[in-house]
């Protein structure tokens, strides 16, 4: 190998003009480049370290807890299968994660159509500087941080003195209460959820459709396509890689809301508002049921973990690659 | 939305999207002439027009809100524009909590997380592009793995992690977990591999050493990949509170979200304009970046669905 690659460093490597660049023979000088093996370990170090430490030891001590009762106080005692048994029966929990799965179904729904309606007015003919405006329009609610929007939000959303009551009071609705009843909360909790998160999906499906050539569209016009049917037999199929990849990103962190039920319902009225991951956080760090908590994490990880190999299933069986 | 309909099909120019449009601007004006007003693109345009106000209303209101004396702040009909802005809620935001300790917390967290995954993904990513090292495409995968575990899920023996090493109600206790990133990895190993290869190799023939190839040659060159990294973090970290919520405990280290949030519960219904005027200090550096560095951030916020 150092025999070949000799006689090539001698010529120069600008004049190989369309020939593919080699890759790196093992000869003595790439091999200084490339390093040796501690050498590697030493740049790996502070990610591998970190990651062993913080992610990886916790996802296994998250599933081994899972088995035990610990209350942090007193030494952890073996439990088998107890907490699973017991996150089964538990009321709360079982409403949490009904409420959890309620709220991921009409959240992602909702984001994705607002997300895609707007991309496609967008993305056709409009003035530019209209599309810019637009575009930064919609992503900025991704910059601020969910428990400041729940807080201006809670505000808007008052019975008494909020401005959506008012607004819609200069209709004529009689006002709403939001914030006390189970479905208004339920409704508040989306609503907000979706007003900040829905401009992702819109980038993502905006890129999708710009990178539709516009060739497409004439072939498809000429074969009489025009307004709705040309977005159903053209658009949607050519995005339908992007759909998926956005609805499960969208899926996986709604499975995981909890600073818009947190600050602005507390998980009420009642539980109608509790999520997963709130429930988590109140056995673990409220009542101290370290154990039971991770149970529960546990099958969120789980739920997460069938989401994602849903996606490589169904991409494999309804998504056209062109 | 759907309604929209484009042009006919025998208006064979005037196809939407930009480059047409934009390449045939000498005759626009005149087909304009001959349509006085498009109303396909009037429809589109007030749809979207509605749209942009429910995004930006509820942010204008809560500036103006802010801005309002304390007194007035519950007052309808509501104000979406400071017309006579008043600053007696900023001044009050600062006596009714350590504003200026949230302020520094937070910068200090975000900050520290920010240099710490550019440092480390910048390293990480660069092994995992050019270094020569045994199980490198196992260990990339089980990076990449981590990816899907989420933060509540670990969080318990985090926090277990945290108070053995005697971390519990620190600073350090936000920041050291959050300095691994397999996304920044990710991210910097794909700009690392988009780099020429024969610079190391030109460097190596004068002698540099591979750190030295790292620092002078390849990590000068991926700036722009670091600076998605940082942005990242940093719009992720200013704006976390599933975190600070569980690994702090006083006051004193809280981070922005939490003082809020907790000055919201202090509060009641009382003068809202105050809590509104802290959290419109806290937009403020999230705005700077939005202002500066929007296209780095979409890239990056995007670019793991490329995948």
């Amino acid at each position: 190998m150092s025999t070949t690659a000799a006689p090539e460093k001698g010529t120069p490597r600008l004049s190989e003009n369309g020939r593919r660049r080699q890759p790196p023979p093992a000869g003595t000088a790439p091999s200084a480049a490339r390093g040796s093996r501690a050498m590697a370990w030493l740049f790996l170090a502070p990610t591998i370290v970190g990651m062993g430490v913080f992610t990886l030891v916790p996802i296994v001590a998250s599933i081994l807890l899972a088995f035990f009762r610990w209350d942090i106080l007193s030494a952890p005692q073996f439990a088998g299968l107890a907490n699973f048994t017991e996150i089964t029966s538990d009321p709360t929990v079982r409403v949490a994660f009904g409420n959890t799965i309620g709220f991921v179904v009409v959240a992602v729904v909702l984001q994705l159509g607002v997300a895609l309606g707007l991309a496609v007015l967008v993305q056709e003919r409009l003035p530019n500087w209209l599309r810019v405006f637009f575009r930064s329009a919609f992503f900025f609610p991704l910059i601020l941080s969910a428990a400041s929007v729940s807080i201006f939000m809670k505000y808007l959303f008052n019975e008494q003195f909020g401005v959506v009551n008012w607004l819609l009071g200069t209709v004529g609705v009689p006002a709403v209460p939001w914030l006390t009843t189970p479905v208004g909360s339920a409704c508040v909790v989306v609503l907000v959820y979706v007003w900040q998160n829905f401009g992702f999906s819109f980038l993502l499906f905006l890129g999708a459709l710009s990178s539709i050539p516009q060739e497409t569209y004439e072939a498809a016009s000429i074969d009489g396509a025009t307004g709705w049917r040309k977005h159903r037999h053209v658009t949607l199929p050519l995005i339908s890689p992007t759909t998926l990849v956005a609805s499960v990103m969208a899926i996986i962190n709604a499975l995981q809301v909890f600073d818009q039920p947190y600050v602005l319902t507390r998980g009420g009225p009642g539980d109608s508002t509790r999520t997963a991951v709130m429930v988590i956080f109140e056995t673990a760090f409220q009542r101290l049921e370290f154990g039971k908590a991770s149970a529960i994490g546990v099958v969120l990880m789980l739920l997460i973990m069938a989401v994602t190999a849903l996606q490589f299933r169904l991409s494999k069986r309804f998504v056209f690659y062109q | 939305m759907t309604t929209t309909a484009s042009p006919a099909p025998s208006n064979r120019g005037a196809r939407p999207g930009t480059r047409a449009h934009r390449d045939r601007s000498p005759d626009a004006p005149a087909r304009r002439r001959r349509r006085p007003l498009d109303w396909s693109l009037a429809g589109r345009v007030a749809v979207l027009v509605v749209a942009a106000a429910l995004t930006l209303g509820p942010v204008l209101w809560t500036l103006s809100t802010s801005l309002r004396p304390p007194a007035d702040s519950l007052r309808l009909p509501p104000s979406f524009l400071p017309l006579n802005p008043d600053v007696t809620s900023y001044a009050q935001v600062f006596k009714q909590v350590d504003m200026a300790l949230l302020v520094l917390n937070s910068a200090l967290v975000t900050g520290l997380i920010a240099v710490g995954q550019m440092v480390s993904a910048a390293l990480a990513g660069y092994a995992f592009a050019f270094l020569r090292f045994r199980g490198k495409g196992a260990l990339f995968s089980l990076v990449l793995a981590t990816m899907m575990v989420p933060v509540q899920v670990t969080i318990v023996p985090v926090f277990m992690l945290i108070r053995g090493m005697g971390l519990s109600d620190t600073l350090l206790a936000l920041i050291l977990p959050a300095i691994p990133t397999a996304f920044g990895t990710f991210l910097m190993r794909q700009y690392f591999l988009g780099l020429p290869a024969e610079l190391a190799e030109a460097a190596a023939i004068d002698g540099a050493s591979p750190f030295r190839i790292f620092r002078s040659v390849y990590a000068p060159l991926a700036m722009p990949g670091l600076a998605i990294v940082g942005i990242l973090a940093f719009n992720f970290h200013w704006n976390e509170f599933f975190r600070p919520l569980i690994l702090t405990i006083s006051e004193q280290n809280f981070t922005l979200p939490l003082g809020l949030v907790s000055l919201q519960g202090n509060m009641g219904t009382g003068s809202i304009s105050v809590v509104l005027a802290g959290v419109v200090l806290s937009m403020i550096p999230a705005l700077v970046v939005f202002l500066v560095g929007q296209r780095t951030l979409r890239d990056g916020l995007t670019a793991g669905a490329g995948k």
